[in-house]
């Protein structure tokens, strides 16, 4: 399936700036997954040391959170967007 | 027997009870209407000519309105009790002929007498609030409950001082401020309350004195403090709507808590360069089951992957758009009008100048919020966040 990943702007670090990468994938965990191989260490600022994601990040296919569907397992259909949204403190002092 | 039984019973033996139909007949005969009900209720409505006194200044009041002691009085309130007790008190100031009106303003709007529905506003505030009172959403019951209203800013930095501004210009009459900081130059790219001739003084200071100039009538509370587990909910205590401006994860968690605690809705809002979010944390909304800030983010990312504001920077009007969708929010749960961003996530992205919307759910597991749960109890918020 061609998918499109948002990145957020802290980690755009990773991605060389790219606001979106695209790709190919039939689960949020493959797209990680392909996302990880073009893209190094950012991988680890989104699943922990098992492999599951992170609790300050969240992921969504569409609008939907992937916690209320099948977590990575969530199967991916052509066109759909991927967005990474991690916790954001600021707020500007 | 209850003690209020037994007093309401003595009061019924002295005092005459009339109808709403008589009370009007006595009114039109000279009696005066002497209603005395809190001024919400008689936003809603009130007999045509009544005097609207309200309880608690009653006695302080009635001479000046009825200064004949021979003169009639017809005391209403919403049911008939409170003005049993209100007639007595009449009474026993040296009004000599008194009926209390049985059943109420409800009995009299049941019967079909007629209605007006006073202004709650002076003349001043009418001028003030005019585009307000144009608006059939808003109007005077609106701005009535406006300025009757209490919104505590976390925060009076680039989410805190936009919001403000409107919050006090929309007349919310009561808000309150809370920020241990004092302005520095580098704040003013964004924080708009603050002034160049303010550098140096405390944020609370600099914030009530912008907003006091603005409107006069909005009296606005200051806590120039941190917010701690210690102080929390003696700040909190009160107000309708917390709006979060606040920069740090640890005041995050702590004004999440504090909110779910005690069912206040948790108006948030972050910026991070050219993007924002906004959302409303109120698992208490009784329209719309939605999540609070541990349900979406049960732990804070380690101090490494949270590049704080200073470090990342933001484009300075951007705090601006997310502080006043703040204000918005705020402003329509005050008014309990449209749909709030309850169990929805407002993401703008400045540059692509797109927003779009993601949907929250709420963690049915979730220690804090979830339905049957007590309250854990607040947790050392530096340790908790800085452990992550």
């Amino acid at each position: 399936m061609s998918v499109r990943i948002r990145i957020p702007t802290p980690l755009r670090g990773y991605t060389a700036g790219a606001a979106e990468v695209d790709l190919e994938a039939a689960t949020v965990a493959e797209a990680i997954a392909q996302l990880a191989a073009r893209h190094e260490g950012i991988a680890e600022r989104l699943l922990d040391e098992a492999g599951r994601p992170r609790a300050f990040v969240n992921l969504y296919v569409g609008t939907h959170d992937v916690r209320t569907l099948a977590g990575l397992a969530t199967p991916l259909a052509d066109g759909d967007v991927v967005s990474i949204v991690p916790a954001v403190a600021g707020g500007t002092r | 027997m209850k003690a209020k039984d037994r007093t309401l019973a003595e009061l019924r033996a002295r005092i005459a009870e009339v109808g709403p139909a008589e009370a009007l007949a006595l009114q039109a005969r000279g009696a005066a209407l002497v209603d005395v009900r809190e001024a919400d209720e008689i936003a809603q409505g009130s007999p045509p000519g009544a005097l609207r006194l309200g309880r608690g200044f009653l006695e302080l009041r009635i001479e000046d309105a009825v200064p004949d002691f021979d003169q009639a009085l017809v005391v209403m309130c919403n049911g008939g009790t409170r003005s049993l007790f209100a007639a007595d008190s009449l009474a026993r100031m040296g009004y000599t002929t008194l009926y209390s009106m049985a059943g109420g303003f409800a009995r009299w709007k049941a019967e079909g007498l007629p209605v007006e529905r006073p202004s709650a506003l002076g003349a001043a505030d009418r001028e003030r609030y005019a585009r307000h009172l144009a608006i059939p959403e808003v109007g005077e019951a609106g701005q009535a409950r406006l300025l009757a209203a209490r919104v505590l800013l976390v925060g009076a930095g680039g989410l805190g001082c936009p919001a403000a501004v409107y919050l006090a210009a929309a007349g919310v009459g009561t808000l309150g401020i809370v920020d241990p900081d004092v302005v520095e130059r580098s704040n003013l790219q964004r924080q708009i309350l603050h002034a160049e001739a303010k550098v140096g003084l405390p944020k609370v200071r600099s914030a009530r004195q912008a907003l006091e100039a603005l409107n006069p009538t909005v009296r606005v509370d200051s806590y120039e403090e941190r917010l701690s587990s210690a102080n929390v909910e003696a700040i909190f205590a009160g107000y309708d709507v917390v709006v979060d401006g606040s920069d740090n994860f640890p005041t995050r968690y702590l004004v999440n808590d504090a909110c779910v605690k005690l069912g206040i809705p948790n108006v948030h809002g972050s910026v991070y360069r050219f993007d924002g979010q906004a959302s409303v944390f109120w698992p208490g909304y009784a329209k719309r089951r939605g999540p609070c800030y541990r349900c979406l983010y049960p732990a804070p990312p380690p101090p490494e992957f949270a590049p704080s504001c200073m470090e990342a920077g933001v484009l300075g009007v951007l705090p601006g758009v997310i502080g006043l969708i703040e204000a918005v929010e705020t402003i329509k749960l005050l008014l309990d009008i449209g749909d709030p961003l309850v169990g929805r996530l407002l993401c703008y992205d400045a540059l692509r100048a797109e927003f779009t919307e993601l949907a929250l759910a709420p963690d049915p597991h979730c220690a804090y919020c979830a339905p049957g749960r007590t309250f854990p109890g607040y947790v050392d918020y530096e340790r908790f966040c800085h452990a992550a």
